[in-house]
């Protein structure tokens, strides 16, 4: 429920703000037995579940930790390879954990300049004429919703599905950004923000609108 | 409350059929072309959604919209892609586009031996059906 983050990107398709408010952490620990029933893949670094998806552990979900030790990449932290442990069976019964890979910085930066394109292709392949780029984008777990200033910086605002009023709520953060980002001396244009005053108005304001989303909804 | 155009892609990204009603600007290329970029941005949004979400997606991208129209797409298990741009003031083009799968896509192109598959749709049946069923909805939606 209600908001999953705010991300700003500038006129060059760079991103120059990101903040999470709430992410859900998406994870499960279980104990598993010789052989394993689950395909795992090493992909971008990571061992991914390629196949045997179950109710809490899916597709797409990354190996996190053997038996308690965290794992980063296909090693474990004390220098033990992780396959190599899970193929040995004198190893098991195993606890792993289990869950949703979590954005990197690099990849929110990756994703932000992929949001460019895709918003000036939108526009281009238009059946009427004078389109905007994408303004809202939806799927079934989350909706975003992307405000285009005049000047071509992007605020974007990723939701849940059913929230309202997200229209509003990028104009307010447009007026904040104006207010501490622009106002602030010591920031330069095309740049991350990194103002502190912007940081603590900007969760007031999610904060303040999850509680009136929270309400409408109630209501109904 | 219109319907601009339908575009139906295959799992490998040929374009099977396409079919526009009152589309008002042409892109300024050619059909395949244009097919190719529907294709890749698609593409790109399909990863760029499973990326973004928070939670796990099971279909990922229902439609996205911009000030004048709304791309609304569904994919198949089998990965036959539908692609309908509207009004944006259509609502409910998810259940349009699942019976446009069952009761025309299934009956006038699966179970006509003379479709091959991974081909550009020829039938005259289908085009015909299609062009009805489309009509039709124009009707209801108005």
């Amino acid at each position: 429920m209600g908001i999953y983050g705010v991300y700003i990107v500038s006129k060059s398709g760079g991103l120059i703000f990101n903040y999470d408010y709430n992410v859900p952490k998406i994870e499960t620990e279980q104990a598993f037995s010789y052989p394993l029933d689950l395909k795992l893949l090493l992909e971008n670094n990571r061992l991914l579940v390629s196949f045997g998806q179950r109710d809490t552990i899916k597709v797409g979900h990354v190996l996190l930790a053997i038996n308690g030790i965290p794992v980063s990449g296909r090693k474990l932290e004390d220098g033990k390879d992780a396959l190599d442990m899970l193929d040995d069976a004198t190893n098991y019964p195993l606890n792993l954990k289990f869950g949703r890979p979590k954005m990197t910085v690099n990849e929110k930066i990756f994703l932000a300049s992929m949001f460019y394109p895709l918003f000036a292709i939108a526009s281009q392949l238009s059946p009427k004429p004078r389109s905007s780029g994408i303004e809202t984008l939806e799927a079934d777990t989350f909706k975003l919703q992307c405000f285009q200033t005049l000047t071509g910086v992007k605020f974007m605002v990723i939701a849940d599905p059913t929230h309202t009023g997200l229209e509003q709520l990028l104009k307010k953060i447009y007026e904040l950004y104006t207010d501490f980002a622009l106002k602030n001396p010591f920031y330069s244009l095309e740049m991350p923000i990194r103002c502190e005053l912007f940081d603590t108005n900007l969760q007031s304001l999610l904060e303040q609108a999850d509680k009136t989303n929270i309400n409408i909804n109630n209501c109904k | 409350m219109t319907i601009y155009n339908i575009y139906i892609f295959d799992r490998l990204g040929t374009l099977l059929y396409y079919m526009e009603w009152n589309r008002q600007k042409q892109s300024g290329m050619s059909k395949e072309e244009e097919a190719k970029l529907m294709y890749g941005m698609l593409f790109s949004i399909k990863s760029f959604v499973s990326k973004i979400s928070p939670h796990d997606p099971k279909q990922g991208l229902l439609c996205y919209k911009t000030n004048k129209y709304a791309l609304h797409y569904y994919e198949s298990l089998t990965g036959i892609k539908f692609i309908l741009n509207t009004d944006i003031s259509v609502k409910n083009v998810r259940d349009l586009l699942q019976q446009l799968y069952k009761d025309i896509f299934v009956e006038y192109v699966v179970k006509n031996t003379e479709c091959e598959m991974g081909q550009p749709i020829v039938s005259e049946l289908f085009q015909n059906k299609l062009d009805q069923f489309i009509k039709q909805q124009q009707k209801i939606l108005q």
